[in-house]
């Protein structure tokens, strides 16, 4: 019977059969209700269908408007367009370097601090935490996820920024400024703004995406894997790091991707605090650009197609890179449900 | 036998430092969420004057308000969800119940759960693209559809994991009293799984009020007040983005009222998803 509802094409299927009036209707107004019955099936069918194709036809109309969007600046600079680090309006000469740059930095410090926090998080969540507290932290944790990123962005530049500035990065400029090799990384006068300040703040917003994947994931392990592990004597650290770890690995790599995605796409948090600036320095504590602040600070202001059509050209190298995240992120996690799927 | 006490220690050792280590890790991420928070009450309630509701953002050096931001917000608020939802429902509709065979289905699965994550400028940039530049300015509307693009893949995604959630026991009963299959799903599937999709629009109404990049290109802003979807709209987000960039302090006060005007009804509706989902839950 479930067969039926699921698979049916159309008027073959029994149920028709059994229709209330079948005693008491004649036959043919009885059989011209079925039809139309079987009419309004394939109506809703085909309009949930076309609803479902809309999401495949907006993904190609996103791409292909970007992509037209950006036919100027592609046949202006081709291929030289991804390497260079020019940005002159005045001169119509751009090049997508120094916000390729931007983003992937200030996404890779975000990652580098809010993986491990994360996970000690997912870890406080599965393992630690009083039965009551679970819920209500974790809730705290997902309200994190939800204030707006405009408001990272403005308790950044007010609130953090200044006491970075005066407390973190002279710290930083006297304690590993002066290290060989990653000393010119973190020597620079102290603004508060910057690659850094925007990578701190980015971590702070991806933390609750990736710490409610892990939690998510490590859920699935099954308690017997666990309770196996425990009975021969490994210690709760032991349990998380030498079973639960291993098993949900493709599933956590796949959160932190998905991390990483929000984190590249980010834009009004660091559009506050990263200082908009077109240059290219080594020092993280100098003032930078992202593609995403690139695009919300000159957008408007833009004149001249050229101008235009590169900035519309950085949009769609952004979607390419977070697209490619975002794809892997979400097979590693198919492939983990489909692993539970196996196991249990 | 030292040398098993010695790894014993070790690993006691360890095991109190990794754990000690994650319950600071789930102290640091409360911190953020407190100090953000407090700042927010800190700054925003001194400047959350009766004016703000009552006057239009005022010029650099007088007084005003947000009425035009607050409207503006709502009502593209309000038009981006009217469109975004029920695009949302059919196809997720489709995903749950005529998803099981061919191409189709996995394929808008996989492309949704992309589209879910994807960076909201770009949505911006191809409403700009493909509505603003056709009608050569920017307006309320563009701003709306913007956001419904943000909402269907949040209305697809819990449509889909609701009605799988229901129990295919009633969809048989339903089907052996003759039901055709659209008023299976309409009066009876989608009807069970009516507060799971409710708390899944109230997720990505939450999602879309705080939203600003989108709106830079399509809304962008207005100083005065317009009922005129057809014309630049003010919207809160753009209105804080400028009034906190700039340097006057009367405009800061106001984009600090915004601000947690904003974070104030997105934690209200978040909390509200959950209780209204959690109520769902239990009496299933």
């Amino acid at each position: 019977m479930s067969l039926c509802i699921s698979y049916n094409r159309g008027g073959a299927c029994p149920r028709y059969f059994f229709s209330h009036n079948h005693t008491t209707m004649p036959m043919f107004s009885h059989e011209a209700r079925l039809r139309q019955q079987a009419v309004f099936d394939l109506l809703f069918r085909n309009l949930t269908r076309v609803s479902a194709f809309g999401v495949l036809a907006l993904l190609a109309a996103i791409i292909v408007s970007l992509i037209v969007g950006s036919m100027p600046a592609i046949q202006a600079f081709g291929l030289g367009f991804l390497t260079s680090s020019d940005w002159d309006p005045v001169n119509d000469k751009f090049g997508a370097l120094i916000p390729i740059i931007g983003t992937l930095v200030t996404s890779g410090i975000a990652l580098l601090i809010a993986i491990p926090i994360s996970f000690g998080i997912a870890v406080f969540l599965t393992e630690l935490s009083p039965r009551i507290l679970r819920r209500p932290l974790g809730i705290a944790i997902e309200l994190l996820a939800g204030i707006p990123s405009i408001i990272y962005g403005m308790w950044g530049l007010f609130v953090f920024a200044p006491l970075f500035a005066d407390h973190i990065e002279p710290w930083i400029n006297e304690h590993i400024g002066s290290m060989p090799y990653i000393g010119p990384f973190f020597s620079g006068p102290p603004m508060g703004i910057g690659m850094l300040t925007a990578g701190i703040i980015l971590a702070i917003m991806v933390i609750p995406f990736i710490a409610s994947v892990m939690r998510d994931v490590f859920d699935v392990v099954p308690a017997m894997l666990k309770e196996s592990a425990y009975a021969v004597g490994a210690t709760t650290w032991e349990v998380m790091w030498n079973v639960v770890l291993p098993y949900t690995k493709v599933g956590v790599a796949g959160g932190i991707m998905l991390g990483l995605g929000r984190a590249l796409g980010e834009t009004m948090a660091v559009t506050f605090v990263i200082g908009n600036a077109h240059e290219l320095s080594k020092s993280l504590l100098m003032p930078g650009n992202s593609i995403s602040s690139a695009l919300a600070n000159e957008f408007t202001e833009a004149f001249g197609d050229l101008y235009t059509s590169s900035l519309i050209e950085l949009g769609l190298i952004l979607f390419f890179i977070t697209f490619v995240v975002l794809s892997i992120a979400r097979y590693m996690l198919y492939k983990l449900g489909q692993r539970e799927g196996q196991v249990t | 036998m030292s040398a098993m006490l010695n790894l014993y220690t070790r690993r006691r050792i360890i095991n109190a430092a990794g754990l000690s280590v994650s319950v600071l890790a789930m102290l640091f991420g409360l911190f953020w969420l407190c100090w953000i928070l407090f700042t927010l009450l800190d700054h925003g309630l001194p400047a959350l004057a009766p004016v703000v509701f009552t006057q239009m953002t005022p010029p650099p050096g007088s007084t005003g308000g947000l009425l035009n931001a607050i409207a503006g917000s709502l009502m593209m608020t309000l038009v981006g969800t009217l469109i975004g939802t029920p695009a949302g429902i059919l196809a997720g509709t489709y995903l749950a119940e005529f998803g099981q065979r061919g191409w189709l289905a996995p394929v808008t699965r996989f492309i949704n759960d992309v589209l879910l994550s994807a960076p909201s400028i770009v949505i911006g940039l191809f409403v700009y693209e493909v509505y603003v530049i056709r009608v050569k300015h920017f307006s309320g509307w563009a701003g709306a559809l913007a956001l419904s693009i943000l909402v269907i893949p949040i209305v697809i995604r819990t449509t889909e994991n609701m009605l799988r959630m229901v129990p295919s026991t009633l969809r048989e009963a339903a089907a052996a009293l003759g039901a055709p299959q659209w008023k299976i799903i309409s009066f009876i599937t989608l009807r069970a799984a009516r507060a799971g999709i409710i708390t899944g629009v109230l997720l990505a109404v939450a999602r879309i009020s705080g939203e600003t990049a989108p709106l830079l290109f399509t809304a962008l802003n207005n100083q005065f007040w317009s009922k005129n979807m057809d014309q630049p709209m003010a919207n809160l987000p753009v209105v804080i983005f400028q009034f906190a960039m700039s340097p006057y302090e009367d405009w800061q006060r106001l984009a600090w009222a915004g601000a947690l005007l904003i974070t104030l009804s997105v934690l209200t509706l978040n909390i509200l998803a959950r209780v209204l989902f959690r109520q769902s839950a239990t009496t299933h």
